[in-house]
This record gives structure tokens, C-alpha cells and sequence, in this order.
């Protein structure tokens, strides 16, 4: 949630506060929307129940009804899933898409990502605050608009972006924004905007109405025509399911969200846990800034995905499932869960799969709310069970105790894509592509300064050189491999480079920028990124990346020494090695990497100490009290 | 089962499954914890116990000893590190020792002074936190909260079983918050349990102060590290 009610003050003693409804909300538009009521809150729940692990359904349910999520319902909601209003506000105020103060009839968040500010984003910025009445961050007078910045939206080959009510608009210029904002305003829903023909919302033709998929270049592994899914499912119970695991650990195929765990051998620990049930996720909270290929293989190819699921599931012995589909996706709810509906009626799920007794498997989608961490497995399984996406110590791991404390087997939606064609056409075929660390292929979500943005499949060890040729690229100065939590790279060195495992390890994006790009800032960029993805509950990461940040902030403004220099990069160490998940050991990577690959764009912007004051040294931060200053500042943006 | 490691170089035994910063302060070498204590586990948030095992760099509250481990500690390197993590905690947050309430009593202050630390490399940040004085009972003085979720996980109602205290927000605008309806009914004994929980001098007994003369308080007398390995002996 953005926004925070202001604590109580000295004077506001307990028994001044009739109900927590009573709180102050400053800085709140003048509209006031219709005060919640009691049945309302009974309203969310109903066919989700009281069940506390449903929790981000719940808040996604208020917060489309109400345009907020309002403090009274929730302290109506509170006892009826036996908790109270500070447990609901505590999983409530993680998540960007769930406000605590009305956030517009209409809410539209606008992609800041690197590449968005690379096209029309300042334009498309002013003629949005224009058109809508309101400044980024804030809601209209009459309410009708409420206007926020958001991370990449998965959009990079499509930029500038929004999402506008969940519905997403791309290629964004100034004309069409006003044209979109102006049929708002005549009373047109967004959908009906961005999807003139209003095909129905469970069809791949509306999904295709509203994004492009820009498939460039399908492989050998995905996107092939889809496997006739009854015959999928009848070779696959001719095998017992430990033949299944061990066809997966033959194949060496590896996870393909970033970390690289053979498959084979995840599955089979999920097998062989002890636990009363078990349970298959589909990790599809693709949030790596830059990355957008889940969504594509999701459009193309949801059956090859769910197959690939429902393989794990007779694998491992679990009768449940989640597909964790991050809120920016929430346009491709209703056509997967189409998908399901398809699978169920044929018998491909629900119970006695495929004739077999006893081969019962179902799943769910898990809609996320906008927080970047939900990526990390143990964190996508504490929100699954609507807490904050705080990622847990391990060990354990989820395979020995993951959703509800269940064996969990946790992949990502490519790896489900590649485990459903190994199962196809045999570990040997499979191992016969790529190299010898990494079998089979790699999907890339190519955008930036390049031709033809959009999904390549390429066989891991494909030279970094041949990728940009093919993608043409010609001017590549330097290229961000992995995302921000992966490395950049300097074209020219790194042409010959491999992307493997072993060489050039790649999770998914490939962001090219020409000479013309500032690398600093783009630097800067993606630790504002990490700073505000951190769940905070670390030391190093939370307030690590903020001196990070500020370090390049000062560095770009002339006021940063060699010696902070140094000491900025030994912090980037501290943070990199003594966070407490994942984030925070790659967050810093966006420094050291570019500093690696560009050491002069940097050095070129130190500066001498004057005297006996400090580079970092401003007269009027220092005489100015903090407050004031800050307002100030704020004032003039 | 007993089990040996390396730590440094010494070779000592320890039981299969307690964590290594248990296992060394049995041996008379202490691992610095500022969330965690003998007294209190934590869910290793503070990361100021970091230490390498068999090459990699891991929170020593978090690692179950097995037999073999080579546990790296009092390294250079591992220092500065260890060091820098607090010196961030100074940075962020607003720590005046001088006029806290807890000064003596607060762990961080001690590990601070325990890991030879005089300033913050980083820059103050002087951050404005508003305190929550809502309850009767508590005054939360987010200044000087650490976030170490100690109060979030052990503070609870004590009909209901409800927490008191959690986390809201993320990043660096997360911060503590408390319900004053259940704080105001917690015991006595849970307030001072709760001020005692907490490692700085965010959590406070209203309308109880400096009752301890500066200079007789417990870390005033004796230094952390004396006190941690005295405590993990009585355990």
C-alpha cells in the first residue's frame, strides 16, 4: 500500500479515538468516496470463505470495489478470519497494488522502467498529469483519477506503458493518451478502450488485442504446436512417477528463474519428503525488470505449461496446484483459468486424471499485488498463504516444507514449458541441445536499442555476438543480461562470450543500449528499483541499497570523492554477501557490474575534496533544517 | 549426536543441529548478535553475525551445525563487514545514547562499542520517524527501531494469543506498529518483557524511566560479549 496513516499523536489518547475509521488521512483528494459499510465487508469473502490464506483475493476484492482498501471493512473482516485489523494491515501495506487511501475511480499506473524512460515517458508523464487533473502519486479533485508510477509492467518490447484499471496500454504517445483519458472521461471502461471489438476476456484474441506477443524466434523446446494433451497425459501415466523423475534428472534440465537447480533432482526431493500432502506452484511473477517471456509463453502456450504442471504433480504425488500470476498480469487471469476449465472437462484435471484412479490434481491462480520479492520462491509461498511477501530462512527448503509447511515442488512457468517437452521427446533429445552445464534452450525477452524487441529462443551457448546480430543490434554499447539483478556487460568484450551456466548465465532478459545511453543513470535507475523492492526486513538490503543509490545520486550530482567511491563499492560487497535472501545479494549488481564493465563513466564523474569539506558537503542541506529543505525540494519538482 | 567443526583453525565439538553461534559460546567464542541473543531467537534480520562456513558468507544464527563445517570468524575482512552492517543501523536510524532511556541496557549500543565502532562511515541520514503514543502503556520511539522483529514474533495478547506489534510497509518505509487496545492489556510483567525484548530503546515503560543510575546499568558493568557467553553457558 502506498501512503501511511499518520500515527497518533500525544494528544490523540486512546479513548479520543471512537474507531480506528476515525484516523486523519491527510494529503487525501477533496472527492470522498461513500463511507464502507458493515455487509460489504462480508461481501469479500464470500466464496473464498474464512479462509486467512486467501487473504491478497480478499484485498483485491476491496480494492476494486472500493478503489481503496478501507481500514473499517478490513477491522470488520478481521475476526471473521480470526486475526485482527494490525495482521490485516501488516500483509495489506506490502504490496504496491492495494492502497490505504482512495486511489481514483480509475487507477493508472504508468511503467517507469529503464527502457520506458528511454521512449516518450516524459511526454506521455505530462500530457497523463494534464489530461487526468492530477500529479503522478496522487488522485484528482472529483476523484475520478488516480494516477501512480509502477516497476516494469513486463511490457519492455512495448514501452511506454500503463496499466489502467488492470488493462494494459503500450506504445504510448501523447495523442493516445489523451484519447484514452478522454473516453474515460465519456464514461467508456478501459477495457473497452484498449479492446474496441470486446472479445470475450477467456479468448488468446483478447489478450492478443490488448499486447503484442512478438515472437521473433520459437526454438526446438517452446512454442511448437501444442502436444495433443489427452495422449500427454496417456504416455505419461504408462510410466510409474519415478521414472519421471529420474527421465527430468537425465534430461539435466536446469530451473530457469535465475538459480539453476536441476529439476530432476528438486522433484525428486518433493517426492521423497515426508508430508501428509504435496503441493506444484508455477512460479509466473515475473518481475525481473526487463523480462516478459512468461507472459508470452503463457499467451502461446498455456497448455505445454499446465502439462508440464500436471507431469510434476503425478511426479511428486500432490493433489493441489498454484499458478502465482504477478498482479501486472491479471488480463491473462481469465484465459488461463479458461485453459483449466478446458483441461477439467476433457479429464486432464480434477479427479482420476487421464482414467487413472487415484491421480487427482487441481489448481488455482494466485493473483499477486505488486511486489517484485514474491519472485523469490520462499516469498511467492508466504504471500500464496496472504502474509507479506517476506522471504523465509532455509534451510528448509520448499521442497522439504514450503506452502502451509507442505513438500512443495516450486518452478518457474519455462521450466513447467521445458519439463512438459522433455517428457515429449526423451531426456537424450533434450540433453543433446545447449551445452554441457545446460541442456536443451533459453527463451530471451530481447528490448532496448534493438530492430525487432520481442522473444527469441535461443540454444544455450549461442554466442552473445550471434544474439545481437540476430536481434539487430549493430550499435550495442553495453547489455544488461538477467536484468538488473544480473550483470551488464560491455558489448564489445563480451561478443564472444557464451550464454550458459558456465559462461554468461542468463535469466530471461536481454536489454541492449547504444553509445548513447547514460549508464550511470541507468545504474541509479535500477538501485532505486532495488531500494524499493526491498521487503525491509534486512539490514544490508534495506538500508544497504539506499546509501548505493544515494552514492550514484551524489556521484551524478559532482559531489562524490574517490573515497566514497570506495567505500560505496565495499558496501555493495556487504550487501551483495550478507543479505538475508536473494534481492539483496544481487541488488547491488547493477553497481558493481557496471562498474566493472564502465569503470570510467564513473571515475570521469568524481571530484576532488575542497579543503577540509566533504565532496558530499551542500551549504543549504546543512544550514537549512532537514524538514524544511525537503519541502522545499519537494515543492519545486 | 556430537560433531566436530574448525573454527579458526580450533577444532571443536559441538551437538549436531544447534546453531553455530550456540555451539562456539559453549567454547568460550562469541559470534556478535544484536537480533538474536542467548535470551531471545530471532529471525535473522540484523545479519550482524555473518560469518563464512566452508567459503560462504552466512548469518551464524541461521546455520544448524554438522559434523565438518569450517566456520571462518575473526577475520579482517569479516570484521569490517560485521562492523559496516551496524555502522548502517547509526546511519539510518536517529541513535543519541546520551539522552535514550536505554543507554546501558541497549545491545545495539553495545555491540557497537563491543566491534570498536566510533562513527558510521555512512552518512547520517537524521531521519524524522513519528513515535506512536497511542497505548498507555508502550511508547514506541521509532527513531531508534532497528527492525528486528523481536516485538513482532514474541509480544502477544495475553488472553487471545494476538500479536501486539507488526511490520507494515516494506523497504526502507517499513516500520513498526503496535496496537494499543492489546498493548494496554498486556501485564506488568509483559511490558517489561517487551522493553527487555527489545535491543534499542524503541520500546518504552510509560511512566516508568532511569530508574538504574547511568553507570550500574547491565552493559554500563559488564561488556556484551562477557554477558552473551556467560548466558549461553547457563542455557
Amino acid at each position: 500500500m502506498r501512503g501511511s496513516p499518520g500515527s497518533r499523536g500525544y494528544e490523540d489518547l486512546p479513548e479520543a479515538i471512537p474507531s480506528t475509521s476515525g484516523r486523519e488521512r491527510s494529503g487525501d483528494s477533496l472527492y470522498r468516496p461513500p463511507e464502507p459499510g458493515g455487509p460489504d465487508a462480508r461481501r469479500c469473502s464470500t466464496g473464498i470463505g474464512a479462509d486467512r490464506t486467501r487473504l491478497l483475493d480478499m484485498l483485491w476484492d476491496l480494492q476494486d470495489t472500493w478503489r481503496y482498501v478501507p481500514e473499517p471493512v478490513l477491522a470488520d473482516l478481521a475476526p471473521k478470519l480470526g486475526t485482527t485489523l494490525l495482521d490485516l494491515r501488516e500483509t495489506a501495506s506490502f504490496y504496491h497494488f492495494f492502497h490505504d487511501r482512495y486511489a481514483g475511480r480509475h487507477t493508472i499506473y504508468l511503467s517507469t522502467s529503464v527502457l520506458a524512460q528511454q521512449c516518450d515517458y516524459d511526454a506521455v508523464l505530462a500530457t497523463l498529469e494534464r489530461e487526468t487533473g492530477t500529479l503522478i502519486g496522487g488522485v484528482d479533485p472529483s476523484g475520478a483519477f488516480g494516477l501512480f508510477e509502477t516497476p516494469c509492467i513486463g511490457l519492455s518490447d512495448q514501452e511506454p506503458a500503463m496499466l489502467v484499471d488492470s488493462i494494459p496500454f503500450t506504445r504510448l504517445n501523447s495523442a493516445k493518451v489523451t484519447s484514452i483519458i478522454a473516453g474515460l472521461k465519456a464514461g467508456h471502461p478501459a477495457v473497452e478502450l484498449a479492446d474496441p471489438e470486446i472479445h470475450d476476456s477467456r479468448t488468446v484474441e483478447y489478450v492478443d488485442s490488448l499486447v503484442e506477443s512478438n515472437l521473433r524466434l520459437p526454438g526446438v523446446v517452446f512454442f511448437r504446436p501444442d502436444p495433443y494433451p489427452e495422449s500427454f497425459v496417456e504416455r505419461l501415466l504408462t510410466r510409474p512417477p519415478e521414472e519421471i523423475v529420474e527421465i527430468l534428472a537425465e534430461s539435466e534440465l536446469r530451473g530457469r528463474g535465475g538459480a539453476g537447480f536441476s529439476t530432476g533432482v528438486k522433484w525428486r526431493m518433493v517426492a521423497s519428503a515426508p508430508g501428509p500432502e504435496r503441493y506444484v506452484i508455477c512460479n509466473a511473477d515475473e518481475g525481473e525488470p526487463g523480462t516478459f517471456k512468461d507472459r508470452v509463453l503463457l499467451t502461446r502456450s498455456p497448455r505445454q505449461v499446465l502439462l508440464g504442471m500436471i507431469a510434476a504433480a503425478y511426479a511428486v504425488g500432490a493433489r493441489h496446484g498454484i499458478l502465482y500470476l504477478r498482479g501486472e498480469y491479471s488480463y491473462l487471469r481469465d484465459y488461463l483459468e479458461q485453459t483449466f476449465e478446458e483441461f477439467r472437462a476433457r479429464g486432464l484435471l480434477g479427479t482420476g486424471i487421464g482414467g487413472r484412479a487415484g491421480f487427482d490434481f487441481d489448481l488455482r491462480v494466485q493473483r499477486g499485488a505488486g511486489a517484485y520479492v514474491c519472485g523469490e520462491e520462499s516469498a511467492l509461498l508466504e504471500s500464496c498463504e496472504g502474509k507479506r511477501g517476506t522471504p523465509r530462512v532455509k534451510p528448509p527448503f520448499p521442497a522439504q516444507s514450503g506452502f502451509l509447511g507442505l513438500p512443495t515442488c516450486i518452478d518457474n512457468v519455462e521450466t513447467f514449458a521445458a519439463a512438459a517437452r522433455v517428457l515429449e521427446e526423451g531426456s537424450r533429445w533434450f540433453r543433446a541441445v545447449g551445452t554441457e552445464d545446460s541442456a536443451g534452450t533459453r527463451l530471451l525477452s530481447v528490448a532496448g536499442d534493438v530492430s525487432w524487441p520481442g522473444v527469441y529462443e535461443i540454444e544455450w551457448g549461442t554466442t552473445l555476438g550471434e544474439v545481437l546480430e540476430h536481434v539487430g543490434a549493430p550499435d550495442a554499447h553495453a547489455v544488461q543480461i538477467g536484468g538488473p539483478s544480473g550483470v551488464l556487460v560491455a558489448a564489445a568484450e563480451a561478443r564472444g562470450r557464451r550464454i550458459a551456466f558456465e559462461d554468461l548465465p542468463c535469466n530471461g532478459a536481454l536489454t541492449i543500449f547504444d553509445p548513447t545511453r547514460d549508464l550511470v543513470d541507468i545504474t541509479r535507475q535500477h538501485l532505486d528499483f532495488f531500494v524499493a523492492e526491498s521487503c525491509g526486513i534486512c539490514v544490508p538490503c534495506r538500508a544497504g541499497n539506499v546509501e548505493l543509490r544515494d552514492f550514484v545520486a551524489r556521484l551524478q550530482a559532482g559531489r562524490a570523492s574517490r573515497a566514497d567511491f570506495a567505500r560505496a563499492l565495499a558496501c555493495a560487497d556487504t550487501v551483495r554477501r550478507a543479505s538475508r535472501c536473494g534481492l539483496g545479494a544481487t541488488s547491488p549488481k547493477p553497481l558493481l557490474s557496471t562498474v566493472e564493465a564502465f569503470p570510467a563513466a564513473f571515475e570521469a564523474k568524481l571530484v576532488d575534496e575542497r579543503g577540509p569539506l566533504l565532496a558530499s558537503y551542500v551549504e543549504d542541506e546543512a544550514v537549512v533544517p532537514a524538514d524544511v529543505y525537503r519541502s522545499v525540494r519537494e515543492g519545486r519538482r | 549426536m556430537s560433531v566436530t567443526i574448525t573454527v579458526d583453525g580450533r577444532e571443536l565439538e559441538a551437538t549436531e543441529g544447534e546453531t553455530l553461534v550456540e555451539a562456539t559460546a559453549r567454547h568460550g567464542i562469541r559470534i556478535p548478535t544484536l537480533c538474536s541473543s542467548p535470551e531471545h531467537r530471532s529471525v535473522a534480520t540484523c545479519r550482524v553475525c555473518t560469518v563464512r562456513v566452508n567459503g560462504q558468507v552466512v548469518a551464524g544464527c541461521t546455520v544448524p551445525v554438522r559434523d565438518g563445517l569450517t566456520v571462518e570468524l575473526d577475520t579482517p575482512e569479516l570484521r569490517d563487514l560485521r562492523r559496516q552492517v551496524v555502522e548502517l543501523l547509526f546511519s539510518e536510524g536517529l541513535h543519541n545514547c546520551p539522552s535514550c532511556e536505554k543507554s546501558g541496557f541497549c545491545r545495539l549500543q553495545a555491540v557497537a562499542l563491543d566491534l570498536e565502532m566510533t562513527s558510521s562511515r555512512f552518512p547520517y541520514r537524521h531521519p524524522r520517524r513519528e513515535a506512536d503514543r497511542g497505548s498507555a502503556r508502550i511508547w514506541l520511539e521509532r527513531d531508534r527501531c532497528i527492525l528486528c522483529h523481536r516485538c513482532v514474533d514474541q509480544v502477544r495478547d495475553p488472553d487471545t494469543g494476538d500479536r501486539v506489534f507488526a511490520m507494515v510497509g516494506r523497504g526502507p518505509g517499513a516500520r513498526i506498529e503496535i496496537d494499543p487496545d492489546r498493548a494496554d492489556r498486556l501485564t506488568d510483567e509483559q511490558v517489561a518483557n517487551a522493553v527487555e525484548l527489545c535491543p534499542v530503546g524503541a520500546i518504552l515503560h510509560k511512566g516508568r524511566g532511569y530508574r538504574t543510575p547511568i553507570g550500574q546499568r547491565p552493559f554500563d558493568v559488564r561488556p556484551v560479549r562477557e554477558r552473551d557467553l556467560e548466558a549461553a553457558v547457563d542455557d
